[in-house]
């Protein structure tokens, strides 16, 4: 992607075997570098990059890379480059400004390590500069930088227009961040990106169909996909008490609510607006899935969210399933009422405010234990 | 008196013949909002919940002398409806509309700021005005005239904290939304609700995530003489896995459930842990 938009980058293929890792180590010749392809950060740090002087050592480092897991990801691929003489390393990268609402380039002279990390020691080694998204990144402004940064103005020239080509990326794939690090200067006086990442706006997926097929599932928990295709937003933790609740801040609320009461939250549930009884249910199915989850709290304040179609949801979750977990409701605003004729004899706990349900939920799973 | 609407708001409603729209006119002329001129293209003409339908804002505008828009359209098409309302003059653009690419708002803002219109959202329950109007989908049932003023990120839990402030009712409840990029911030409304004579007191609701909360508690230790109260919510939620890592360096230190709390508590904000502690802390500072 980076090669494609024009940014200089090592000559480097991915490999998918270790024979394959040799093959394209022959066309490149020695030494190469062997990194982990995987979609997390830190893989430098986990042991994911080796450097490869000998051919004969090559097959055996790529085939110790590929077994290897990241961070919980198992490596399927590794890209084998070649080796850059590096005189410098810097980091550039843009971004959001939440707070000025507009996007910003930064940029460091200290590379090739986390950002954060810079940000955290030695934040007066980062320089940054805010766009206005009617000009774009103005020449001047990445020149500035690059002045800043390369202290000379032939490499602060090859920093504009690399960083003018990272702008363009970014606007044209709607990304939320793009970075390049390590920026290497090789022993030839060219800027060079070694390594870089991607995200892209989640928001924008739909008109960017491309970017789809560079999603990698495996990298992503599969229960959090079934939900998420059926309009849930799903994420598992470690505690014992699963909840559903409709609107992420209340769903965050309601999570922060069991702990301060001594549980543990299972997971963050949000049903989304406008529920259905089917999405409902699943989101009980997904749920009582966690073989730790002890209790189980609904937790709505209907406005879009009909408290029926909740009511509905937990009938035909328990039509699927024999639940046994004890299940805590609380439900106010749209069609309360009608809920609770729904559920009149369906055996659960109601609690008529959230700090009196969460309190029963905590008890209950800890009964349970 | 309350901010940003009140009962001589009069509102155009951009997507009026969606189904949210059609039902979000209903429940908002039921509660007393002026709607005045729905806009849908190609539909002009029509009459929705007795609501004249045109082509364009710019229609309904001089038609209906519209000063407020609210934007139901689906995300794809809530850039263009945000530049249409801008361009058209009205004074506030509400836009509930969920999803919008944060580049998007980003360009809207900046038109609008260049215009002197002010963007509500995206991604947000909207504005109330008890007994007066309500542009947004808030369910009417939560709210109640009063001295409170009340502003948060997210959207049901506005409702729960809100319901929870009943004993003294509200001036105004806006929800500024969820996105990363925002129209109106906390400092706006903190800024409207320190200048408004009838609200007493203001209850700022703020989750994980950038650095707004931070810059309204410095705003607050500085201009604000009003008692302020403050929930996070996200105390237990794990790190947000869309926010990329060069979003860390710009909140730099800042952005978790506690740093917030602290810069809270820090400027003087009461931080509240549980929505049902709020009538009570109020009591006791009103």
């Amino acid at each position: 992607m980076f090669a494609q938009a024009g940014i200089p980058v090592p000559r480097e293929a991915v490999a998918q075997t270790q024979f394959a890792a040799k093959t394209i180590a022959q066309e490149l010749g020695l030494p190469v570098v062997i990194k982990a392809q995987v979609l997390v950060g830190g893989r430098g740090k986990a042991g994911g990059i080796k450097r490869v002087a000998r051919i004969e050592d090559v097959q055996p480092v790529a085939a110790e890379i590929l077994g290897m897991n990241i961070k919980g990801l198992k490596v399927e691929k590794v890209l084998v480059s070649e080796c850059v003489d590096i005189k410098s390393e810097f980091y550039v990268g843009i971004t959001i400004d939440r707070g000025a609402r507009q996007p910003v380039l930064i940029a460091s002279a200290a590379g090739g390590v986390e950002i954060e990390e810079v940000a955290r020691t030695s934040p007066e080694k980062i320089h940054r500069c805010t766009i206005d998204p009617l000009l774009g990144l103005v020449p001047f402004q990445a020149r500035n930088i690059g002045m800043r940064l390369c202290q000379e103005a032939k490499l602060a020239q090859q920093f504009t227009a690399i960083a003018q080509k990272l702008y363009r990326l970014f606007i044209e794939r709607d990304c939320s961040l793009v970075e390049i690090n390590p920026l290497v200067l090789n022993a030839d006086g060219n800027l060079l990106a070694l390594d870089a990442k991607v995200n892209f706006d989640d928001n924008a997926l739909f008109r960017h169909p491309e970017n789809e097929a560079l999603r990698d599932l495996n990298s992503e928990e599969p229960i959090e996909i079934e939900a998420k295709k059926a309009g849930l937003s799903y994420i598992k933790l470690s505690g014992n008490v699963g909840c559903v609740v409709n609107g992420a801040g209340l769903a965050m609320a309601t999570m922060d609510l069991i702990k301060r009461f001594g549980g543990e939250p299972a997971n963050f549930l949000d049903v989304g607006g406008s529920s259905s009884p089917d999405k409902m249910a699943l989101a009980l199915r997904i749920i009582l899935s966690d073989p730790n989850v002890r209790a189980i709290l609904v937790n709505i304040f209907g406005g879009i969210t009909r408290c029926d179609d909740i009511a509905q949801g937990i009938i035909l979750a328990r039509q699927q399933a024999d639940i046994k977990t004890p299940l805590v409701v609380r439900l106010v605003g749209t069609n309360a009422d009608q809920a609770k004729e729904i559920l009149a004899t369906t055996p659960i706990l109601w609690a008529d405010t959230m700090s009196q349900a969460v309190k029963m939920a905590v008890a209950k799973a800890r009964e349970a234990r | 008196m309350s901010i940003l609407i009140d009962e001589n708001t009069r509102v155009i409603v951009q997507g009026i013949t969606g189904r949210d729209g059609t039902f979000h006119t209903r429940m908002m002329r039921n509660y007393g909002t002026k709607v005045v001129a729905g806009v849908t293209p190609g539909k002009g003409g029509q009459e929705i919940e007795g609501v004249p339908v045109y082509n364009s804002v710019a229609e309904a505008v001089q038609a209906t002398g519209a000063d407020t828009s609210i934007i139901f359209v689906p995300a794809g098409f809530a850039y263009d409806a945000l530049l249409e309302a801008i361009l058209a003059r009205v004074q506030l653009v509400v836009c509930v509309t969920e999803g919008v690419p944060t580049l998007d708002a980003v360009r809207a803002i900046v038109v609008a700021r260049s215009h002197g219109v002010r963007i509500v959202g995206p991604n947000c329950p909207g504005i109330i005005s008890p007994g007066k109007a309500k542009v947004g989908i808030m369910p009417a049932t939560a709210f109640k005239r009063g001295c409170v003023g009340v502003v948060s990120r997210s959207g049901t839990l506005t409702y729960e904290i809100a319901a929870n402030t009943n004993e003294f009712g509200q001036t105004t409840v806006i929800g500024i939304g969820g996105d990363p990029v925002i129209g109106t911030n906390f400092i706006d409304c903190l800024k409207m609700f320190q200048d408004d004579p009838e609200t007493r007191a203001i209850v700022l609701v703020g989750e994980i995530g950038g650095s707004d909360e931070e810059n309204a508690a410095q705003y607050v230790r500085q201009y604000v003489t009003k008692p302020v109260f403050g929930f996070i919510a996200g105390q237990t939620a794990p790190p947000d896995k869309r926010m990329g890592h060069a979003g860390a360096i710009i909140s730099s230190g800042s952005g978790t459930a506690i740093e917030k709390i602290k810069a809270f508590q820090s400027a003087g904000i009461e931080v509240i842990y549980e929505p049902e502690e709020l009538n009570q802390k109020l009591r006791a500072r009103l």
